[in-house]
């Protein structure tokens, strides 16, 4: 690729060799990519190819077994999750994974107050920290839900929380697995919509998704994966003309 | 109890429409709950004396104690342990063993070492004991989640009633250790009952207020959100292992107080007051009264009480049967609870 030789600064993400075995099914296979810093790029594949199993590794909510992933230009061969955000990531979840018996505030503040334990005993929620989840709650349109149990919200509110979750850790790379997936148009318009503004603010947005036109609509990048192994990468609309992708997605 | 306007209002409706009532009390069976359980022991209190309401007045703040702590790791971190009665224990017993005086004569017959040290030097000791016990738990305890911590913590409940019966020259094994000192402060003893009564209520609301403290927090807040998904906050940047590891040991510190005012009530302990039953009881009656709630936990420790001393005075039952059907009416209710409110009394939240 010709990003790598660009030059490390440009990358938010890169990942060298790295494996996911469950069993004898090899997820991720030896699999090394970059991703650069700020624009979108799209993760597509057929079911199966390890979309999902990448997310999770780069995330650290999965041990890797093998291969090493840099992040913000350090090199990791464990990625731990609690350590993600120092590293300037963060992600959501294919099935949405809000905190169901607590409300959508304390969904929102959970992830704004402080880390360590000593001076978390003793916080109380400052005025400043209740602006910011406010704000992120009127960004997803959710304000009005606020004092509502996560677990009472639908499906596609509870995405919106979801993705206002993340934001509110105001990182430079999110990870976003499936963020379209079972959501009527008008909700899926106003995710769009939310990844513009994400993107417009000089984040780094990698998404998985199996809508090509949500792919080719906010995609600057695109990556193909197929059997845990990388098929194509590179602009969206001559990497999905390729013939090897068309392939792979029609399963000859 | 907030009292706003809507509520008044609907209570003004209900004056009018008796018929209501029924729906009214579905929808408010929290207060209702509460109003009950009070009324019940203040009639309780009115039908037996002020002397018997005083003695188990103690043994409600004593059982509060253990479930106000026990809901900080059940209820609000999610951790269904089983084993907080050992914590109840290592209090107790170094109670009744840092207190102990050389010049009582029980002690001859198997003796263990004699400190004589005042109560007040002991209680933080307790604390700081069954603290420790609980880091060394806890770190093992940290790799398991869900049934697996519950198995887990019910070894560790039979393992510390196994110490406790079998640690002879410490514990006098099932001989018990008698003649525990009540405390003293210069030379005013805390010899009456009502005396003790109050110093549990004072500890009590100690406890309270530092639960509160901490379930008000931030660090509150992520106990919650473990108790919900520990995997997706770690990912937000805690360290979920700590925040367990750290409320497990507040809550086993306070357990360890309770054991220490426990000991010196009763004067007496052995391993029987530290069995894996009553373990069991104090997690139902944190179910009972509502997990996540401080409220009710109080709750639930009074209803337990009331229940269990207040069988007692049941005319047409004969005594020798007295103590059975204390735990199957406590177990008919446990069930008729989890079928019908499985939240508690006063509870939000579901394991």
């Amino acid at each position: 690729m010709t990003s790598t030789q660009a030059g490390q600064q440009e990358l938010a993400l890169e990942t060298r060799e790295i494996s996911k075995h469950f069993g004898a099914v090899r997820a991720v296979d030896e699999l090394s990519l970059a991703i650069p810093r700020q624009g979108t790029t799209s993760i597509v594949g057929p079911n199966g190819s390890g979309k999902s199993t990448l997310v999770n590794l780069l995330s650290g909510v999965l041990p890797l077994d093998g291969g090493m992933v840099i992040i913000e230009g350090e090199g990791l061969r464990v990625v731990k999750a609690h350590e993600t955000p120092d590293h300037g990531l963060t992600r959501t979840f294919q099935e949405v994974r809000l905190f169901d018996q607590i409300t959508v505030w304390d969904n929102i503040m959970v992830v704004l107050t402080e880390r360590r334990l000593f001076p978390a005993l003793f916080e109380r929620a400052k005025p400043s920290t209740r602006q910011k989840a406010q704000a992120i709650l009127e960004q997803v349109g959710m304000w009005d839900k606020r004092d509502s149990l996560a677990q009472e919200l639908s499906y596609g509110q509870r995405k919106l929380v979801e993705i206002g979750r993340a934001l509110a850790m105001n990182v430079n790379t999110y990870l976003m697995d499936e963020p379209f997936a079972g959501l009527f148009p008008q909700m899926i318009e106003r995710v769009k919509d939310i990844m513009k503004q994400m993107r417009a603010d000089g984040h780094t947005i990698v998404f998985i998704s199996h809508n090509m036109d949500i792919v080719r609509e906010l995609s600057d990048r695109i990556i193909v994966l197929d059997s845990g192994t990388l098929l194509a990468a590179g602009d969206v609309e001559p990497v999905l003309n390729s013939e090897e992708v068309i392939e792979a997605y029609l399963g000859a | 109890m907030p009292f706003d306007t809507q509520r008044i209002g609907e209570l003004a409706g209900l004056m009018r429409n008796p018929a209501e009532l029924g729906g009214y009390a579905r929808r408010n069976i929290e207060l209702w709950a509460s109003l009950f359980i009070i009324g019940w022991a203040i009639a309780f209190m009115f039908w037996q004396g002020a002397g018997f309401a005083v003695i188990i007045g103690t043994v409600f703040a004593i059982w509060a104690i253990l479930s106000v702590s026990l809901n900080l790791v059940v209820g609000f971190t999610g951790l269904l342990s089983v084993g907080h009665i050992g914590f109840f224990g290592i209090g107790a017993y170094t109670m009744a063993i840092l207190t102990s005086d050389p010049a009582y004569e029980q002690l001859r017959t198997e003796a263990i070492p004699t400190f004589g040290w005042p109560f007040f030097a002991v209680l933080p000791i307790c604390a700081v004991l069954a603290g420790l016990a609980a880091i060394l738990v806890g770190v093992v305890f940290n790799r398991f989640r869900d049934d697996i911590f519950v198995l887990a913590s019910f070894g560790f409940a039979i393992i510390a009633f196994n110490v406790f019966l079998n640690l002879r020259p410490v514990t006098r094994g099932a001989f018990g250790i008698h003649e525990i000192a009540r405390p003293q402060v210069g030379g005013w003893y805390f010899d009456g009952e009502l005396e003790f009564l109050l110093l549990c209520l004072v500890f009590l609301a100690v406890v309270m207020l530092i639960s509160w403290l901490i379930v008000s927090s931030s660090f509150g807040r992520v106990l919650t959100a473990i108790r919900e998904d520990e995997q997706a906050i770690e990912v937000f940047g805690y360290r979920a292992t700590q925040y367990k590891l750290a409320v497990w040991v507040i809550s086993a510190m306070m357990a360890g107080i309770a054991g220490g005012l426990f000991a010196s009530w009763t004067t007496f302990i052995d391993p029987n007051s530290f069995i894996l039953l009553e373990s069991v009881l104090l997690v139902s009656i944190v179910i009972l009264g509502g997990l996540a709630t401080i409220w009710g936990s109080l709750l639930g420790a009074m209803a337990f009480v009331l229940l269990e001393e207040g069988m007692r005075f049941i005319p047409f039952l004969p005594t020798e049967y007295i103590g059975q059907a204390r735990q199957v009416v406590l177990g008919i209710l446990l069930v008729l609870l989890m079928l019908f409110r499985p939240q508690g009394l006063v509870g939000r939240y579901r394991l």
